[in-house]
C-alpha cells in the first residue's frame, strides 16, 4: 500500500487569487535567490568565468590595436570572434556558469541544509521550481550578457574607426544583437536542462560532463542526433557562421523560426520535468 | 467542509517508513489530540521521522498521516496552519535574524507591511528583538534555536511541531520558552514537541508518545501510561534512618516485590504492587519501631523511570 493523498478542493484560493497568490510567492522567492544568486559564496566562481572572455579579449584587442595592419580585415576578425564565442563564451563559459547556478539552486540548498524552509513554507513546489529557475535565469543572463557584450565592445575598441563604423553603420550591430540573443537562449536551455540535472542527480557533475562531451562531438554526429542538443539549434543561430571542420557532419541548419520555439518547448518539458521529481522529493540531508 | 473528528487531530493510521532496509517507524497509529504532545525516546527511536512524516519532508512507506484533515500534499493550505521547527541548524546565507523570518513569511505570499509585523511579533515572543538586524551566521546556538523557533510561529499556526526545541538554550531561556509552550497550547494550538530530556516533559507535557526502536510503546498522560501498566510494581523511596530495618519488615506484605538500600544507606526503595497497602504497613512500623522517617515519594511516578521500564533500560532508582 502506497501512502494516499485527498484532494483537498475546498480550501483551495480561487484561480484568479491563486495566480496573484502565486505571482507574489514567486516574487518573495526571487528576493532570496537573487540575493544569494549574486551575492552568496558561490558567485565567486561565476564572476571568475564571466570575466574571462571579457579579460581574453581585452588582451586581443590590445594585440589588434597594436598590430592594426595586419589584422584591419574586419571580416577575418569576426570570423576568430565567433569562433571564439562559440568555442569559450557558449560552449564552456556559459555552459559551466550554467550548470554551476542551476545545480545549484536546489542541490546547493541540500547541502547546505536550507531547503526544508522552502518544503516547509504554503507554497507549491511548482511554483518553488518557476520562482528558483527564473531566479538562475536573471542572475545568468546578466552575467553572461555582460561578458558577451563586454567581448564585442573591446572587440569593436581594438579595431579603432574602423570597428566603430562598422558597429554602427555596418552589421555589428546586428551581429552583436544575434550574439546576445544566442547568449540568452543559452543560458534558457542550459539552465532548465542544469537545475532539472541537480533535482534527479545526488553528483551532477558526472551528468554534466557527459552533456558537455555530447554538446562538443555535436558536429560529428548524424543529422537526426545532432538535433538531440541545445548547441545544434543554438549554432544554427549564429550570425556569423563558423565551420565545423573536415570531418563534420553536414546537416541543414535549423531555421530560427523553429530552433528559437524549439528551444522554448524543450524547457518547458524540462521545467515539467522538474515540477513533478519536486514533488515526489523527500528531504533526507542526511543521505545527500 | 463537514467537520470531521479528524479535522481537530492528527493522525497516525498505521504508518510505516523505512529507509531503504533500514527501520525509521513502524506501524504507528495515533491520535494527537490539542495541548501539548512530547515525543520522547532515545536517539534513533523514530521521533524526527514522525515529525517529518507529519510535515511531509519524508513520505510513509505505508499508511497515511493527516494533521487536522489536511495532507502535506498539498502545501499551499496544508503550511499556512502548520509550523515545523526542524532540528536542522542551518540557515538561507547572509540573512539577518529579522530578514529570514520576513522574507519566509513573504514566500508565504504575506504582504511585506504585513510579513515585517508578523516577524517582529515573533522576534519579540522569542525575545530576539535585540538580536533582529544581526546576521544569523553570528548568533549564538541558543539564538540560532530561537530564530528558527520564532520563524515557525511567525504564521501563526494552528499546529507547532517542534524537534528538540530546548537545545542550546540557557536555563532561562529554557524556563522562559516553556511557559511560551504552555501559553500557546492554552490559546487551543497542537504542541508537539521532541525531546529525550525527560524532565522537562514532565515539566510541560499533556500527553506523552513514548518510542522506542520506531515502535511507539506507549501512548497517554504521564500519569495514565504509569497506571495502564498493573502489573509493574510501583517503586516508593522511603528516606528513613534505618533503611536495613525496614526492609526486613517490608516483606510481611506479599504485595511487595523488592526492597533495595539506597547508594547512600539513607533511604530504600520498595516495588510493590499495592501502593496503599504498604502506606498502611510503613505507619505500623513507624509506631513498632521507632523509625525516623524523613521523606515517602514515590520514585518512579515519573516518566523517566516509566520510559526506563518501558525501553528495558533497568530500574529507575
Amino acid at each position: 500500500m502506497s501512502a494516499s493523498t485527498e484532494v483537498i478542493a475546498d480550501t483551495n484560493p480561487s484561480p484568479g487569487g491563486a495566480w496573484s497568490l502565486w505571482g507574489r510567492q514567486i516574487a518573495a522567492i526571487l528576493r532570496l535567490e537573487v540575493r544569494k544568486n549574486f551575492l552568496g559564496k558561490r558567485a565567486i566562481l561565476i564572476y571568475l568565468l564571466a570575466a574571462t572572455p571579457i579579460l581574453l579579449m581585452a588582451a586581443l584587442s590590445a594585440e589588434i590595436h597594436w598590430q592594426q595592419s595586419r589584422h584591419d580585415n574586419i571580416g577575418e576578425i569576426n570570423i576568430v570572434f565567433a569562433n571564439l564565442y562559440e568555442g569559450l563564451i557558449l560552449r564552456t563559459i556559459i555552459f559551466f556558469g550554467c550548470a554551476w547556478i542551476f545545480m545549484n539552486l536546489f542541490r546547493g540548498e541540500i547541502v547546505d541544509r536550507s531547503l526544508h524552509y522552502y518544503f516547509l513554507s504554503p507554497v507549491r513546489r511548482e511554483v518553488l521550481v518557476v520562482g528558483k529557475y527564473v531566479s538562475g535565469l536573471i542572475a545568468s543572463v546578466v552575467l553572461f550578457t555582460i561578458s558577451t557584450a563586454g567581448s564585442l565592445v573591446f572587440l569593436y575598441v581594438g579595431l579603432g574607426s574602423s570597428g566603430g563604423n562598422y558597429f554602427f553603420d555596418g552589421a555589428g550591430k546586428r551581429q552583436a544583437l544575434g550574439y546576445l540573443g544566442i547568449t540568452v537562449l543559452a543560458c534558457i536551455g542550459y539552465g532548465a536542462a542544469f537545475m532539472v540535472i541537480g533535482l534527479f542527480f545526488r553528483n551532477p557533475i558526472i551528468p554534466a560532463l557527459l552533456i558537455y562531451g555530447w554538446e562538443w562531438i555535436n558536429f560529428l554526429l548524424p543529422p537526426v542526433l545532432k538535433k538531440i542538443s541545445i548547441i545544434h539549434y543554438l549554432h544554427s543561430l549564429a550570425p556569423v557562421p563558423v565551420p565545423e571542420g573536415p570531418f563534420a557532419m553536414v546537416a541543414e541548419p535549423t531555421p530560427a523560426y523553429l530552433s528559437i520555439p524549439g528551444l522554448l518547448v524543450m524547457t518547458a518539458v524540462v521545467l515539467a520535468l522538474a515540477s513533478f521529481q519536486i514533488r515526489r522529493m523527500e528531504i533526507k540531508y542526511g543521505g545527500e | 467542509m463537514t467537520d470531521k473528528p479528524d479535522d481537530h487531530m492528527i493522525v497516525f493510521e498505521d504508518v510505516s517508513k523505512f529507509y531503504g532496509e533500514i527501520l525509521g517507524v513502524n506501524r504507528v497509529t495515533l491520535a494527537i489530540e490539542p495541548g501539548i504532545t512530547s515525543l520522547v525516546g532515545p536517539n534513533g527511536s523514530g521521533k524526527t521521522t514522525l515529525m517529518n512524516l507529519m510535515t511531509g519532508l519524508i513520505r510513509p512507506t505505508r499508511g497515511r498521516v493527516s494533521v487536522l484533515g489536511l495532507r502535506p500534499d498539498h502545501p499551499e493550505v496544508f503550511f499556512s496552519k502548520v509550523g515545523y521547527c526542524s532540528q536542522f541548524d542551518s540557515f538561507p546565507s547572509a540573512l539577518t535574524g529579522f530578514q529570514f523570518i520576513s522574507s519566509f513569511l513573504r514566500v508565504h505570499g504575506r504582504p511585506k507591511k504585513e510579513a515585517q509585523e508578523l516577524a517582529w511579533k515573533a522576534l519579540h515572543r522569542v525575545d530576539l528583538l535585540e538580536a533582529a538586524h544581526r546576521k544569523i551566521a553570528a548568533y549564538s546556538k541558543g539564538m540560532r534555536q530561537r530564530v528558527r523557533f520564532a520563524q515557525a510561529i511567525a504564521h501563526e499556526p494552528a499546529v507547532m511541531i517542534l524537534d528538540e526545541p530546548l537545545n542550546g538554550l540557557d536555563p532561562m531561556a529554557r524556563a522562559e520558552t516553556i511557559r511560551l509552550f504552555r501559553q500557546l497550547a492554552d490559546e487551543g494550538l497542537h504542541l508537539i514537541i521532541s525531546s529525550h530530556i525527560l524532565h522537562e516533559v514532565n515539566d510541560m507535557s499533556d500527553t506523552v508518545i513514548l518510542l522506542n526502536n520506531g515502535y511507539v510503546v506507549a501512548e497517554g498522560a504521564i500519569q495514565g501510561v504509569r497506571d495502564e501498566m498493573e502489573e509493574h510494581p510501583m517503586q516508593i523511596l522511603i528516606r528513613c534512618d534505618r533503611p536495613g530495618l525496614l526492609a526486613a519488615r517490608v516483606f510481611e506484605q506479599d504485595s511487595v516485590v523488592e526492597a533495595k538500600i539506597h547508594k547512600d544507606k539513607h533511604g530504600l526503595f520498595v516495588k510493590t504492587r499495592d501502593a496503599d497497602a504498604f502506606y498502611l504497613l510503613l505507619n505500623t512500623i513507624v509506631v513498632e519501631d521507632g523509625l525516623n522517617v524523613e521523606s515517602i515519594a514515590p520514585a518512579d511516578d515519573d516518566l523517566n523511570a516509566v520510559y526506563q521500564y518501558l525501553i528495558g533500560g533497568g530500574d529507575a532508582g
